[in-house]
């Protein structure tokens, strides 16, 4: 195909010469740069973080001081306890963990990190940004229709979801669904873009194995959310008309069958938490490698392994659905599963662990930020496995110990693994360091007070407290003094945690704001090729595209005076 | 030093007419299939032929043949997804009663026909 | 003004390409999902049969006929646009796209003909599948066509014309899942 051969052109300026000057909607609103996407990205999912943020402190008041009227929020009706943990749910997951962690980073490190100019199709980057906007706007104003936003839970059972009768917010369940729908879409068309870029638009010389970690991992989630999430857009399709025009598909009366909702969902839903969990484990590797100035123990089996796992994540979902009358061989089956894919990630684990062995270890912020994740992870991963196995999921199901569970997972995952990535790459981002006080006065003041927020979850959940249900004060099991005062030590934990992301935005905003660019190319002396382009990076990143001569992790070569070997530097 | 091998260019001994020739002739015996009601030769002629079909376009029209085999494997993947989502979910969808629990076959009234 | 990256093909095959095969596989897990869906209840409801009786295998043939062609006249308008010959691409792009308006006119005689006999998407679940898959379906032919029509415009120009296989390609899978749907929808009763 003569369209497609020209010669290599490794001088940026003549692709992207035309330029010049560029008003404020094409560089800051319309940009099809990678680099102003994931800032894009970024800022809206922090924003989004906000309103989720909100939502917990105002149905966590609720849940210490039942009837309280909420600072800054009011009552909170049984109805608004209910849309206000559904969209928290729902807003941390699919337009906070992924945005983040998948779309910002994924968009700002992929090119530069392979060493190219911008993803291999600008403009269905943006396009993608654009439908992602556009989901976040619908979610927002379904919270203002009448009858309010979704309550049915961030998994939409039907008939709840399905029939306005029973949910009694007809239009914000329907544009509830429309908000994940678009995010979908956005999240599909953004996926083919990194994982086509990663597979084509390498370095030259950068091999399958030269490629960095973080990388591969935004890589195998994309995929893995492609492959996943099919069958629920074909599900939200179906509930859609459920809700709207008067289908069956979920409603057994007229032949449907709402099981078949539960499956769609979860078979996604499994996967999901894999697709924002590598991210998150490839950012803290990249971070464990520079601060432990050590190659990572083992490449091609962490690799391989999270190919495992991928293909696992898909074997394992109706776990999620063990007390909702599936046929119980097919609960044995999933326990089994559910068991075995705890095996790969501890395997992950103990690579980590082998990599920080005997390396010389910095404790700057971002170590500090990547040690929590795994540390705070793994506990998160063992309760899992408790839940796992269908005997014991059949008390704890429901229960408050799987909401703790899976706050040590996805925190872990969304909040943890983002301060790590910010952290490291904002010198590169914005040329200027943060202030490490600040980093770590943060780091404690988040770290230490969400361990107090959910283990005494843990211990509720034991106890048998529900969850989804507003107030226990009319259950007197769990109504005993004890019990409430754990719930208001966990709220008050949640309001001082709350309160420390205030040092956070405040470093954000100073070292922004910063007269000097005292970052430099390679502030960390890291050894991947984003930190060969200037901070921020230009238009374009590299004046002359990169070679890559070697692996990501050449970290504590002996023949070199410095203590690393950067990709890009020839033998 | 960028590898713009494309292996898309020895095709031409492909006669795509005749290709297609073949398709219409499978989709014909597919119709005509159903009219011996037979219920086995029914679902051999309406679901074999179609997945004869299908390799047909995939490989001479798609030319997946001529791509690189990890496409191959890509796409197969994705099917044993498929198969695998089915093999898990139908023993539910498709039991209607349980302890304690009957999923009733509803029948619906049909609505008056007009020819 | 394309960036460097666009043109690199570390992987072997260019990123055009590259990047409609993810779009099928994708593609091919949102169909798989609805028809396995579908096929669950139909083998789960065999008194569904007596509702599938009333498609019209005649309709259903004939676009399966309708799609086979413009697949076959996409495929050609690929072997021109490789022989670099745009405008003879481009006829056959809009002859292409003939095909999906003609089977799109088609589906709206067919189901205008079915719910004028009562049989609506609320009939019953059977005919919410019907109408749901079809539907999605015929959308996609839609979408499909519309981006040959573009592709066509650069095409005649003798402009862009890798994206004639492309835009190919995703109407091939187009194609695959129709017939599919075919002996699910018309032939097994």
């Amino acid at each position: 195909m003569a369209e497609l051969i020209q010669p290599e052109a490794t001088q940026v300026d003549d692709a992207h010469a035309h330029h010049g000057e560029q008003s404020f909607w094409s560089k800051y609103v319309f940009s099809t740069d990678h680099k102003m996407i994931a800032m894009q990205y970024m800022f809206t999912g922090m924003a989004m973080a906000l309103i989720g943020g909100f939502m917990v402190y105002a149905f966590r008041m609720q849940l210490a001081f039942p009837g309280i009227e909420v600072p800054f929020y009011g009552t909170v009706t049984p109805a608004q306890y209910n849309a206000l943990v559904t969209n928290h749910g729902t807003i941390m997951i699919f337009w906070v963990a992924m945005p983040v962690l998948i779309a910002a980073f994924g968009n700002f490190l992929i090119p530069l990190m392979i060493g190219c100019d911008d993803m291999v199709f600008p403009k269905v980057n943006r396009l993608s940004y654009q439908i992602f906007l556009l989901s976040a706007v619908v979610l927002v104003c379904s919270f203002f229709v009448q009858g309010g936003g979704f309550g049915g839970g961030w998994t939409a059972y039907p008939p709840l979801s399905a029939k306005a009768a029973y949910s009694l917010t007809g239009l914000g369940s329907s544009l509830w669904l429309v908000a994940v729908a678009l995010e979908f879409v956005a999240f599909l068309l953004g996926g083919i873009n990194f994982v086509t870029t990663a597979m084509n638009a390498r370095a030259p010389g950068m091999t399958m194995y030269d490629i960095p970690m973080v990388v591969w991992m935004i890589v195998i989630a994309s995929i893995l959310f492609m492959a996943s999430v099919g069958p629920l857009i074909a599900g939200a399709v179906m509930l859609f008309m459920d809700q709207n025009i008067g289908t069956a598909f979920f409603d057994p009366d007229k032949g449907g069958d709402p099981i078949l909702w539960q499956h769609l969902f979860w078979f996604f839903g499994h996967p999901e938490v894999y697709v924002v969990l590598l991210p998150a484990m490839g950012i803290s590797m990249e971070i464990i490698c520079t601060f432990a100035r050590k190659k990572l123990f083992a490449y091609k089996t962490f690799l391989y392994t999270t190919f495992g796992t991928g293909v696992l994540s898909f074997t394992v979902w109706a776990h999620h659905q063990f007390v909702a009358g599936i046929d119980p061989r097919m609960a044995h089956i999933f326990t089994v599963t559910t068991l075995l894919i705890s095996i790969p990630i501890a395997e992950m684990v103990f690579i980590y662990i082998a990599t920080l062995y005997g390396g010389s270890i910095r404790l700057t912020t971002p170590m500090l930020w990547a040690l929590a994740f795994v540390a705070e992870f793994m506990i998160g991963g063992v309760t899992g496995v408790v839940l796992g196995a269908s005997g014991a999921d059949i008390y704890f199901h429901d229960t408050y110990f799987v909401l703790a569970h899976f706050h040590y997972t996805f925190f872990p995952i969304a909040i943890i693994g983002t301060f790590a990535g910010f952290t490291f790459w904002f010198p590169k981002m914005f040329g200027k360091m943060m202030n490490e006080t600040l980093g770590k006065i943060h780091f404690w003041g988040t770290i230490i007070p969400f361990n107090c927020i959910f283990i005494p979850l843990f211990v509720l959940g034991a106890a048998g407290q529900h969850r989804r249900v507003y107030s226990y004060e009319n259950f007197p099991d769990l109504a005993l003094p004890h019990f409430q005062d754990m719930r208001q030590f966990a709220t008050i934990a949640l309001l001082v945690m709350l309160g420390f992301q205030l040092v956070f935005f405040y470093n954000c905003f100073i070292s922004w704001r910063k007269k000097e660019m005292d970052a430099g190319k390679n502030p960390w002396k890291s050894n991947t090729l984003e930190w060969v382009a200037e901070s921020p990076p230009p238009h374009g990143n590299f004046p002359e595209l990169p070679h890559c001569y070697r692996g990501p992790y050449e970290y504590g070569n002996p023949d070199r005076e410095e203590d690393y070997f950067p990709q890009n530097l020839p033998a | 030093m960028s590898d713009h091998a494309d292996h898309n260019t020895d095709h031409h001994e492909v006669n795509y007419v005749r290709i297609w020739q073949i398709l219409l002739v499978l989709l014909v015996i597919s119709i005509a299939g159903p009219f011996l009601e037979i219920q086995a030769v029914t679902l051999a002629t309406a679901f074999g032929i179609a997945i004869v079909k299908a390799y047909l376009v995939a490989k001479y029209f798609m030319h997946l043949n001529n791509e690189p085999r990890y496409v191959v494997y890509m796409l197969l993947t994705m099917l044993i997804f498929v198969f695998l989502f089915f093999a898990a979910v139908a023993p539910d969808v498709m039991n209607h009663e349980g302890a304690n629990w009957v999923k009733p076959r509803v029948v619906v009234v049909e609505a008056p026909v007009h020819h | 003004m394309r960036p460097i990256a666009n043109t690199r093909s570390a992987a072997g095959i260019p990123t055009g390409r590259l990047a409609v095969w993810w779009v099928v596989a994708s593609e091919i897990m949102i169909f798989g999902g609805l028809l396995a869906s579908y096929v669950m209840h139909r083998l789960g409801n065999p008194e569904w049969a007596g509702y599938a009786a009333h498609t019209n295998i005649w309709f259903g043939g004939t676009n399966t006929f309708v799609l086979l062609t413009s697949s076959l006249s996409a495929v050609l308008a690929h072997q021109a646009a490789e022989a670099g010959d745009g405008k003879k691409a481009a006829r056959l792009l809009y002859f292409t796209c003939l095909g999906a308006v003609v089977f799109v006119c088609i589906k709206a005689f067919e189901w205008t003909t079915e719910i004028q006999a009562g049989f609506t998407i609320t009939s019953n679940t059977f005919w919410s599948f019907y109408y749901t898959a079809a539907g999605i379906h015929a959308l996609h032919i839609i979408a499909g066509g519309v981006i040959m029509l573009i592709v066509a415009e650069s095409a005649k120009r003798n402009e862009e014309l890798h994206r004639v296989e492309l835009i190919g390609i995703y109407w091939h899978f187009v194609d695959i899942v129709w017939i599919f749907l075919f002996p699910l929808l018309y032939i097994a009763k």
